[in-house]
């Protein structure tokens, strides 16, 4: 069963078209990867999904309700966490803070409750600690809860922002290149990471992914976007050996190396 | 739960719209009344209009530096005012000793140059200063930041001026040939109205040219565009990003002139209004944009100088010009919310959201 | 040597302004130590040392000989630069132009001396200070900052000397040692050699063993230290309460003046400080809420002749109900518009109060005068020792509640969207809601303020509420540590307690806020008593993210 779905989702930025009438299904408790060249329209299709960007035209279902008009903070609480490309904690709170931060929709607390430190508050904030913690663990950081997030390793800093996305409790998990700038170890153990994500909390898993080790070794559906549209979809298998990603991968080499580059 | 936060916004947003159309609707019954009223009479709005036009186009020139820094920077230079005010407060000396030796009564002309020369250098140096001290190591601190320091940095300026000029106000020397009307179709002006806005009309085409034109005319163009790819392309950033101070300070110090001719009077507090007002102009004409920044600024005189009598008169309001501030201010907030990117519109909008 | 004259120049100009701008002179009233040295030349010589320290720091080389010679002659330049001066004040009236290159100044200058002797005596002061504080860079870190504080501390001595005296006149044998120290004006020399060499003791001591101290405290079994939380916090509460009577009248009045301006600077500290809204416009909230107890309570407009008590729900609802209206229009612009359009918003108002348009109904440019005090009972607030009591529960409130919200749900989501907005709504934070709610606060707690002050003053005047209360604010948050609560009360005594007790100061305010908003960014963006967790992770490693950040994308 299908917990995304976008049927014709359509996004464009003045003249450009970054997503074309995309048709995507993600299935429940799927490894999903999105792969293609750059400007591609992955992340722009994410930004669709989690509320940033309002496609023109088009629909983007969770569970058959709904995303498209959505503010962000509506479309998490319905499910959809998401991490982001070029990492973006908050750099100046505790990685604790970070995650309670994720935590924010699941608490009730308000003015007067807190300023008053009523039983039920205290109660709720000691939960919320525990549950922080918890995660922290989860993402082997629980002796780094009062760095702040800045003064965090990169990798640690790719952990943090996982563990903040599961704080809000998702159905449906966005990891954007996850393994980005990680050596060949530690992008190992992300992978296993990512598969004990899906396993252990049964959450589905959309990621973009740039290093092909990683698509084809965790991934058990692969859609492949060029210019916007959908060229391919299927198992790793199929999309390794699928012409028209090949020939979209390789006749746009010397521009995509051209383009990083520049930028 | 959903619901109700999405009707928050929704809310919010309706409510912007009806006290837009309620302070429109003012504005327009406003100016009927005072219309139908006939209170003043066509020589009355051609003065108005002659003076917004006068301060309008020393707003435009103040307005230059704030979209040139903000162009190429990000940032608001809040202390842009007090680089206007450091000018022609220092070529007050410079214009009393002439006075004094009765040299500007001779060469009137040699002198205003003097004095324009003094005031332009004063005010380049003050904000290329500026730039050096506390703008360039916060570079690439958070936005909050180099707008806090140039609060700072203004302040620091104006009780600096202060402290070696003095508190009070002095009064300008005025220049005897530019003190008489003159009579132009029937109307007339007074001689330095008419110097105030042919002189920034001069300085604004020369400066629109000069980046329109030249090679470092179009290196800053390409900075305010992309300093990566500038970089790339072999432009000295620094430079550039000073160069576009020095263009704004010897803009501000020529309006700091044309001012001091209009109001005939220098204090160390005399760029804090016309800096908020010039930045509203920036504003109203798409920060960023310097063509906008000049129709803001003109635009932005004339709705002072109008606006008093025009609407606020017919509403019954008492003393009329004691508001003339707040309608720039109104101006300024009302551009803000519904209009961020200027009347004429900004490109860099965009890639900054 | 390069770095040397560099910094020299830099440190004698900045010496000719200081002169030129007329602190020195208006400093020079003040001995720190009686007939010895003036506050003036205090500030010359702080200024010396100073550079000759960075340029002794700035040098390239690691030869002492080569540190000492830089800073040796960072000193002479200064000496130099000042001799320029006085040469120049000799040759031309300078005071046409700078009011205050008065003879009295360049008779300062020259110690009285005469040119040819007052020049001489420039250089040589000039080249012994800065030489001074090359040697003290090079002298071992225990030495240097045992000596360090020990100058600060007699410096401060001699600054705060009309503090201390009102405060130890009363206490008879306690006075007679006072009377020691400070005779008339500034300290005797016995006092300033007793007071350096107590205060190098206390110091060594605790460089010594102030670390052990304070390990050993916290390896105090829970009960012990509870029992000393406990007692600490009782003590604080006696001071606290106590203090008006220990300093008496004056004192007191500036002790309030530095309460309301906490009472602000708490309400702004949510605003800028947690939620990161710079709000340049947050004085006009301070104007709802006096000119609400104004209106409600004061017989010379005569509508309502409510009492204090009666008007202060009215103000501080009027505050909240006007942040939202006027957080509704802003809440979409970031950064630098906000402060512009909020800065806007409070000229609006002040010019609107200001105008006859509206004077039938608040007064316009004679404001709203014959407030009644506030009183319980029989007992009227009417001296500033009276009302300081008012000002402490406001500001006790107000603290209270920003330290509940701080680490809460909401501090946290006020947090995150002061860190990154767009982020902040993915988490599930409903931007408009937390929004609003800061600027709420806020402009309770400023509006309670603004109540409080108009009763204390009894009158209301609109000039009373100009944009620089709002600057003045934003400056004591800031020098403080934003996001900080103990950094706005540090910020509010250091930036509107100290130039109270220093009359001279006053004109000087403005000018030497503005210095050190810009030092502060450049320097310590994280103010002089940062929020608990930012000075752990500062101490836990000196953070490179600064010189890193600097210089990677200016293009070179």
């Amino acid at each position: 069963m299908a917990i995304l779905t976008a049927r014709k989702a359509t996004k464009r930025f003045g003249g450009l078209v970054a997503l074309d009438e995309l048709d995507l299904e993600v299935r429940e408790h799927a490894i999903h990867s999105v792969i293609g060249p750059n400007g591609a329209g992955k992340t722009t299709f994410f930004n669709c999904v989690t509320g940033f960007y309002r496609p023109e035209a088009g629909e983007i279902l969770l569970d058959g309700h709904s995303l498209v008009g959505l503010l962000p903070d509506q479309i998490v609480r319905l499910g959809i966490s998401r991490t982001y490309q070029n990492i973006r904690l908050f750099p100046n709170l505790t990685a604790k803070e970070n995650v309670l931060v994720g935590l924010h929709s699941h608490l009730r607390a308000g003015f007067v409750g807190i300023v008053l430190g009523w039983p039920a508050t205290r109660q709720e904030e000691k939960e919320a600690s525990e549950e922080a913690q918890n995660l922290l663990r989860f993402v082997n950081l629980s002796a780094k809860d009062d760095f702040l997030a800045k003064n965090l390793p990169y990798g640690d800093q790719r952990r943090l922002e996982i563990a903040r996305a599961l704080a809000n409790r998702p159905k449906l998990l966005l990891l954007d290149e996850p393994t980005a700038g990680m050596n060949p170890r530690e992008t190992q153990e992300m992978m296993d990471f990512i598969r004990h994500l899906r396993d252990e909390l049964g959450i589905t898993i959309l990621l973009i992914e740039h290093q092909m080790k990683v698509v084809m070794g965790i991934s058990e559906t692969v859609t492949v976007l060029d210019y916007g549209e959908k060229i391919a979809e299927g198992t790793p298998a199929e999309i390794q050996n699928n012409p028209q990603v090949i020939e979209a991968y390789l006749g746009r080499r010397s521009e995509v190396q051209a383009r990083s580059a520049s930028g | 739960m959903r619901q109700r936060w999405e009707e928050s916004i929704k809310v919010t947003d309706i409510l912007m719209w009806l006290i837009g159309a309620a302070i429109l609707a003012l504005i327009v019954s406003g100016s009927i009344a005072t219309l139908a009223a006939g209170r003043y009479t066509s020589r009355h709005w051609f003065d108005f209009i002659i003076f917004g036009l006068a301060q309008g186009s020393i707003y435009a020139l103040i307005a230059m530096g704030y979209t040139m820094v903000y162009g190429t920077l990000r940032m608001i230079n809040f202390a842009h005012g007090e680089v206007f005010m450091s000018g022609p407060y220092t070529a007050y000396f410079v214009a009393a000793s002439l006075n004094n030796s009765g040299f500007l009564d001779r060469q009137p002309i040699v002198s205003l140059l003097i004095v324009f020369i003094v005031s332009m250098a004063t005010s380049t140096l003050i904000a290329v200063l500026l730039e050096r001290v506390a703008y360039r190591p916060l570079r690439n601190a958070p936005r909050l930041v180099p707008l806090i320091t140039a609060i700072g940095a203004s302040f620091f300026l104006q009780y600096t001026f202060r402290g070696l000029y003095g508190s009070g106000f002095q009064a300008y020397p005025t220049v005897k040939i530019l003190e008489s009307p003159m009579v132009i179709g029937g109307f007339r002006i007074l001689k330095f109205q008419a110097v105030v806005i042919g002189a920034a009309a001069f300085l604004m085409i020369s400066l629109y040219t000069f980046i329109q034109r030249t090679r470092v005319g179009k290196a800053i163009r390409a900075v305010s565009e992309d300093k990566e790819v500038a970089t790339l392309m072999g432009i000295n950033i620094d430079r550039m990003i000073v160069t576009t101070f020095v263009i704004g300070g010897m803009a501000a110090g020529a309006a700091g002139v044309l001012y001091a001719l209009m109001f005939k009077q220098v204090h160390f507090f005399m760029g804090f209004v016309p800096g908020i007002k010039a930045f509203t102009a920036a504003v109203l004409g798409g920060i960023g944009n310097i063509p906008g920044a000049m129709l803001g600024g003109i635009f932005l005189g004339l709705v002072e100088s109008v606006g008093p009598s025009l609407f606020l008169d017919g509403l019954g309001i008492v003393a009329p010009y004691q508001l003339k501030d707040a309608i720039a201010f109104t101006l300024l907030v009302l551009v803000l919310i519904f209009r961020p990117t200027g009347i004429l519109g900004e490109r860099l909008a965009i890639k900054k959201a | 040597m390069r770095q040397g004259i560099k910094i020299g120049l830099i440190g004698g100009i900045i010496e000719v302004l200081l002169a030129l701008v007329g602190m020195v002179e208006a400093f020079s009233q003040r001995y720190i130590i009686s007939d010895v040295i003036s506050m003036g030349q205090t500030l010359l010589l702080v200024v010396a040392m100073f550079t000759g320290y960075l340029a002794a720091k700035r040098t390239n080389r690691s030869e002492p000989l080569w540190v000492l010679a830089n800073s040796l002659i960072s000193g002479l330049i200064i000496g130099g630069l000042l001799s320029l001066l006085v040469i120049l004040g000799s040759m031309v009236r300078l005071r046409a132009v700078f009011i205050n290159a008065s003879p009295d100044l360049f008779k300062l200058l020259t110690f009285n001396q005469g040119i040819g002797t007052g020049i001489l005596l420039l250089l040589i002061f000039g080249t012994l200070s800065s030489s001074l504080s090359g040697l003290l860079f090079l002298s071992p870190s225990l030495l240097r900052g045992v000596l360090i504080r020990s100058l600060a501390g007699v410096a401060m001595a001699g600054l705060l000397q009309d503090l201390l005296r009102a405060i130890f006149a009363p206490w008879g044998p306690i006075a007679e040692i006072n009377q020691w120290f400070f005779p008339i004006n500034g300290l005797t020399v016995q006092g300033a050699v007793s007071l350096f060499i107590l205060i190098a003791a206390i110091s060594y001591f605790w460089r010594k063993s102030g670390s052990k101290m304070k390990t050993s405290l916290r390896r105090l079994p829970p009960t012990n230290q509870r029992v000393l939380r406990i007692t600490s916090s009782f003590l604080l509460a006696v001071i606290l309460l106590a203090l008006p009577q220990i300093l008496g009248l004056f004192l007191s009045e500036v002790l309030t003046i530095v309460g309301l301006f906490v009472l602000l600077g708490l309400g702004l500290n949510i605003v800028v400080g947690f939620a990161g809204l710079l709000d340049l416009g947050y004085v006009a909230f301070f104007a709802i809420g006096a000119y609400t107890v104004a209106v409600l309570t004061s017989p010379e407009l005569g509508f309502l002749n409510l009492s204090f008590w009666g008007a202060l729900p009215f103000a501080i609802v009027a505050g909240v109900v006007s942040g939202i209206l006027l957080g509704i229009p802003v809440l979409k612009m970031r950064g630098d518009y906000l402060a512009i359009a909020t800065l806007g918003f409070g000229e609006i108002i002040r010019i609107l109060v200001l105008s006859d348009f509206l004077r039938p109904w608040l007064g316009g440019a004679q404001g709203i005068a014959k407030i009644p005090r506030p009183s319980i009972g029989s007992v009227e607030f009417a001296t500033p020792q009276q009302i300081y009591y008012l000002i402490l529960a406001g500001c006790l409130l107000a603290g209270f509640i920003s330290w509940r919200l701080r680490d809460s749900r909401l501090g946290r989501a006020w947090m995150a969207v002061r860190e990154d907005e767009d982020v902040a709504q993915a988490m599930g934070i409903n931007l408009v809601a937390a929004k609003l709610l800061a600027f709420a606060t806020g402009a309770g707690f400023s509006a309670l303020s603004g109540a409080i002050f108009a009763s204390k003053l009894g009158s209301v005047y609109p000039h009373s509420f100009s944009v620089m209360i709002s600057i003045n604010i934003l400056c004591l948050i800031i020098v403080g540590g934003m996001g900080s609560i103990p950094g706005v009360i540090v910020g509010a005594i250091a930036l509107v307690g100290l130039p109270e007790l220093l009359r001279e100061f006053a004109e000087y305010r403005l000018l030497v806020y503005g210095a050190a908003l810009v030092a502060m960014m450049i320097l310590r963006p994280e103010g002089l008593w940062p929020e608990a967790k930012r000075r752990q992770e500062l101490h836990r490693e000196e953070a490179p993210e600064i010189e890193s950040a600097s210089g990677a994308a200016s293009g070179k």
